[in-house]
C-alpha cells in the first residue's frame, strides 16, 4: 500500500503541465483559463493534439496506442487536465466501445476501428436504450435478421449522445426472440454516414443544447462482420461496457474543475466589503461538497487500481456512479447558488452581460440534471449493488 | 499507485482478525465494561507482547519501525470486536507525543514499558470550555523550584483513570486563547495533588475528569520544547481522528454485515425483509457509505505521516467528516432496518451504535473538520 508520489511522479506532473501549456492553441487556452465550456469541434480539436502526442487513451494497453502509464502517472495526467481546464473527449470511443474491443474485438476489427478511434478521424456513439427499454435495457426490440453476411436492422435507439456527430454507432439488438430476453441480443457496429436507412435527430435538451438524439434504422444493413462477440452473446458483454462508462461517468473529474468553478464565481463575487468566498456560511457549503468529493475520488482511485492489477471494473463501479453523479449534481447547484441574480441567465445572453465563465453555468446545470440518470438510473444502479455485491434475495 | 497490502501487512491483519474471532468478541467487551477500569491488564501485555503497540514506532524508540498505517490497520479490525484496550489514548496519542518529543530518558521511562504491555497512559487536553479549540486552554504550568506547579481541570481523559502517566497540555505562557505558550508535562498517575474521577462512557469505555490543585512536575518531565507545543498536538490529534476512522471503519463494516445478514435471515410478509427494493436500496446507499469510509480512512491513515501540515490536516478532516456523515448515516439506519431489537442492550448492534456515535464526536465532529478544512491556505487556490 502506497500512495506518496516518487520524485518521478512529480518530474511527470512537471512534464505534463508544462505540455498542456505550450500544446494548447491559443483561443482555447483563453477560453480554458476563463474558465468556458467548450463545443463538439473544440472537444475534437483537443482530441487530435493529445493523440499526436500520444497521449489521448491512458487507458488502453500500449501495444494497441495506450501510453503504458501506470495508475499513478494516469491519475496525475488526469488532475493536470483538469488543472489546465481542457476539453473534455468525448467517451464513447476511447472509453467505451475501445476497451470493449480490445477485450472481445476480433484482429481484423482491432485493426479496422481503433486506429481511427485514437486519431479522432471515426466518432462514436452509442446505441444502448430504446423508447420502451430504459431501464428494463434487456427488453430492447432492434431487429436484426440475419441475410446473406448481413444483418438488417429495423427499430429505433434514443438518448444516442452526440449521435448527430458520430460517424459510427455501436449498438445492441435482438438477432433472437427465444428463451430469456437477455439471450437474444447481439452487440453490432454499424457506420451512421454511409449506411442507407440510418436516420438521426437530435433533441433539444432543457440545457439549450443538442445532446441526445433519436435514431432510427429502417432496412439498415450492417455486415455479420461487425458483430463483436458471439451471436446472442452481446449482453454479458454489454454489461462489462457498462462498468467501464460507470467508472467514466461518475464524473469525478468534471466534479473537480466544477468546484475550481464555484470558487471562482464566489471569488469574483462582491459582497460587502469582501467576496462571497468570505462568506462563512458559504465556504462550509464548499468545503463540504469538496470534502465529500475528495472521498469519491479516493473511490474512484481504488476503482482504478483494481483496474490496473486486471480487475474488471464490476459492481462497485455503481456506486461510483451513484455518489460520483450526486456529488456532481450538488457542486453544479452550489454554482449556480453562487450566481444569484446571475443564475437566471441564458448561454446566449449578450456579451458583457455576464463573465464568460458563468456562461454555461445555468445550461449545464439543467443537462447535469441527466446525470444521475444516464448510464443506468441511479436507482439502477442501487438494484445492481443489491443483487450482484450484497446478495439481497428477489421474490 | 497500489492500494493492495504488502505481505507482512496481510499477515499482521489476518492475525489481529483471528485473534478478535477467538479472543476478543463482544462477549469479552461485555465482561470488561462491567469491570472499574474496563478493559484487562494481561490482555494489554498480551498485546505488548504481539508487538501491536509499538508497530508504528521508529525501532531505536522501542518499536517496530512500521508507518502509521500499519497500526491503523489493526485499529481497523480491533473495531470489528469492540476490543477495549486503550490504544487510542495511550500508543497514539500519549505514545505519539512521547516519541515525537521525548528525550531518551523520558521515552525509556515512560515510552518503552507502555510498548511491552505493563503500563498505559493518557493525555488530557481537552477542559469544560475548549470543546475542540486545542489552544482554549486555562490550566497553567508554573515555574517552582523543583520544576512546575500545575493548577487547573482537564476533562474526558480517555483511559485518564487507570493511565499510569498522563500527558498534560498546560499553559506556561499567555492567556486563555493564545496560540503560543502551551506546553507538555508528564504527570505521574499517583502524583500528589492530582484527583481523578472516573466517568464511564456510553460506549463502556472510561474516562476520567482531572482536578490538578497545585500538582508539582520535576524539571525533567517538560515534554517537548517549552511553550510550543500547539503544533505538536494537533499533529497529534489528527492521528487520533485518524485512529477514530480506522477503529471506525472495523465498526462500521461490522455492523453493515451484521445488519446485511438479518435482512436475509428476518421475514415478514412471508418473504426475507431483505427483498423489499425500499430496504435494499437503503442498503446500497449504506454500502456506498462504508466504500467512501474506506476509503477516506485509508488516506488519511497514510497522510497522518504526512510532514507537510497542510495535506495532513486536508485528509483526516475529510476522513472524519466521511466517518461522521456517511458512518452515521449507516449507523442509524442499521438500527432502523434491525427494527425494535437494535434498541435492546441484549443485542450486539447497539454497541456498535454507541461506539461510534463515540468515536463521531472524538477529535472533531463533522461541523468542527469543515470548518478546519475551509480555513486551510489551500482552500482558496483557485
Amino acid at each position: 500500500m502506497d500512495l506518496s508520489f516518487t520524485p518521478e511522479q512529480l518530474a511527470f506532473r512537471q512534464e505534463v503541465r508544462d505540455w498542456i501549456a505550450t500544446a494548447m492553441p491559443a483561443e482555447m487556452k483563453r477560453k480554458a483559463d476563463a474558465g468556458a465550456s467548450f463545443e463538439h469541434g473544440e472537444s475534437m480539436q483537443w482530441h487530435r493534439i493529445l493523440y499526436e502526442q500520444g497521449w489521448v487513451a491512458p487507458n488502453w494497453p500500449k501495444e494497441v496506442g495506450g501510453t503504458g502509464w501506470d495508475v499513478g502517472q494516469r491519475f496525475i495526467f488526469q488532475e493536470e487536465l483538469v488543472r489546465a481546464n481542457a476539453p473534455e473527449l468525448s467517451p464513447f470511443g476511447l472509453t467505451m466501445v475501445g476497451p470493449l474491443l480490445i477485450q472481445f474485438g476480433t484482429d481484423a476489427q482491432k485493426q479496422r476501428f481503433l486506429p481511427k478511434i485514437l486519431s479522432g478521424d471515426e466518432t462514436w456513439c452509442q446505441g444502448y436504450s430504446e423508447p420502451n427499454a430504459g431501464s428494463d435495457l434487456a427488453s430492447l426490440q432492434l431487429r436484426a435478421d440475419k441475410d446473406g453476411d448481413d444483418y438488417i436492422l429495423n427499430g429505433q435507439k434514443t438518448w444516442t449522445t452526440y449521435a448527430q456527430y458520430a460517424d459510427w454507432i455501436f449498438v445492441l439488438c435482438r438477432t433472437s426472440q427465444q428463451g430469456k430476453k437477455q439471450e437474444g441480443i447481439s452487440f453490432l457496429l454499424a457506420d451512421v454516414k454511409n449506411t442507407p436507412g440510418i436516420t438521426v435527430k437530435p433533441f433539444l435538451t432543457t440545457g439549450g443544447t443538442y445532446a441526445f438524439s433519436e435514431t432510427w434504422f429502417k432496412d439498415a444493413r450492417v455486415p455479420q462482420s461487425n458483430r463483436v462477440g458471439p451471436e446472442n452473446g452481446g449482453w454479458s458483454m454489454a454489461k462489462a461496457l457498462l462498468g467501464h462508462e460507470r467508472t467514466a461517468i461518475g464524473g469525478v473529474a468534471e466534479s473537480g474543475r466544477w468546484l475550481q468553478l464555484v470558487k471562482r464565481i464566489a471569488r469574483e463575487t462582491p459582497r460587502g466589503t469582501g467576496t462571497l468566498l468570505d462568506e462563512p456560511a458559504f465556504r462550509r457549503r464548499i468545503a463540504e461538497l469538496e470534502m465529500r468529493h475528495r472521498a469519491v475520488t479516493m473511490a474512484n482511485l481504488r476503482t482504478l487500481a483494481a483496474a490496473q492489477l486486471g480487475r474488471a471494473p464490476g459492481a462497485e463501479s455503481s456506486i461510483l456512479k451513484i455518489a460520483g453523479t450526486e456529488v456532481y449534481q450538488e457542486i453544479t447547484e452550489l454554482a449556480m447558488d453562487a450566481m444569484g441574480y446571475g443564475a437566471m441567465t441564458w448561454f446566449d445572453a449578450p456579451e458583457g452581460s455576464i463573465p464568460e465563465h458563468e456562461r454555461w453555468v445555468a445550461s449545464q446545470f439543467n443537462y447535469l440534471r441527466a446525470a444521475t440518470i444516464y448510464g443506468g438510473s441511479n436507482e439502477i444502479q442501487k438494484n445492481i449493488v443489491a443483487k450482484h455485491i450484497l446478495r439481497l434475495p428477489t421474490v | 499507485m497500489n492500494f493492495d497490502l504488502s505481505e507482512e501487512q496481510q499477515i499482521l491483519v489476518d492475525s489481529v482478525a483471528k485473534f478478535v474471532q477467538n479472543d476478543s468478541n463482544t462477549e469479552r467487551f461485555r465482561k470488561q465494561r462491567e469491570t472499574e477500569r474496563g478493559w484487562d491488564p494481561e490482555m494489554w501485555e498480551r498485546m505488548g507482547e504481539m508487538g501491536w503497540l509499538g508497530v508504528a514506532f521508529p525501532e531505536e524508540h522501542g518499536g517496530f519501525g512500521g508507518r502509521f498505517v500499519d497500526l491503523a490497520l489493526i485499529l481497523e479490525q480491533l473495531g470489528r470486536g469492540l476490543v477495549p484496550e486503550p490504544i487510542i489514548p495511550s500508543v497514539v496519542l500519549a505514545g505519539g507525543l512521547l516519541s515525537r518529543l521525548g528525550d531518551e530518558a523520558q521515552r525509556e521511562a515512560f515510552l518503552a514499558p507502555m510498548i511491552e504491555g505493563r503500563t498505559s497512559l493518557a493525555f488530557a487536553f481537552a477542559e469544560r470550555q475548549s470543546r475542540y479549540d486545542l489552544h482554549d486552554c486555562l490550566t497553567t504550568a508554573e515555574r517552582s523550584r523543583s520544576g512546575w506547579t500545575l493548577r487547573g481541570q482537564k476533562v474526558w481523559v480517555l483511559n485518564g483513570h487507570a493511565a499510569d502517566q498522563l500527558v498534560v497540555l498546560a499553559r506556561s505562557a499567555g492567556s486563555q486563547l493564545d496560540r503560543e505558550g502551551l506546553s507538555l508535562f508528564v504527570v505521574d498517575g499517583n502524583a500528589t495533588g492530582l484527583q481523578k474521577t472516573a466517568v464511564g462512557g456510553m460506549d463502556g469505555q472510561r474516562s476520567a475528569m482531572l482536578d490538578l490543585d497545585g500538582v508539582e512536575v520535576a524539571e525533567d518531565r517538560l515534554l517537548g520544547p517549552e511553550g510550543e507545543a500547539l503544533a505538536h498536538v494537533e499533529w497529534a490529534l489528527d492521528r487520533g481522528a485518524a485512529a477514530a476512522c480506522a477503529e471506525g471503519q472495523g465498526a462500521i463494516q461490522e455492523l453493515f454485515d451484521r445488519t446485511l445478514a438479518y435482512l436475509k435471515q428476518r421475514e415478514q410478509f412471508g418473504v426475507p425483509i431483505g427483498s423489499f427494493q425500499a430496504l435494499q436500496h437503503r442498503c446500497a446507499d449504506m454500502f456506498s457509505e462504508v466504500e467512501l469510509c474506506k476509503g477516506t480512512a485509508i488516506l488519511a491513515a497514510i497522510q497522518a505521516d504526512c510532514e507537510d501540515e497542510e495535506e495532513r490536516k486536508a485528509e483526516v478532516s475529510a476522513a472524519k467528516l466521511q466517518l461522521s456523515r456517511g458512518g452515521w448515516f449507516v449507523q442509524e439506519n442499521a438500527i432502523q432496518l434491525l427494527g425494535g431489537i437494535g434498541v435492546t442492550d441484549e443485542q450486539d448492534e447497539g454497541l456498535f451504535f454507541k461506539r461510534l456515535r463515540v468515536l463521531y464526536g472524538l477529535f472533531g465532529d463533522a461541523d468542527h473538520h469543515v470548518d478546519r478544512f475551509q480555513r486551510l491556505a489551500r482552500f482558496e487556490r483557485v
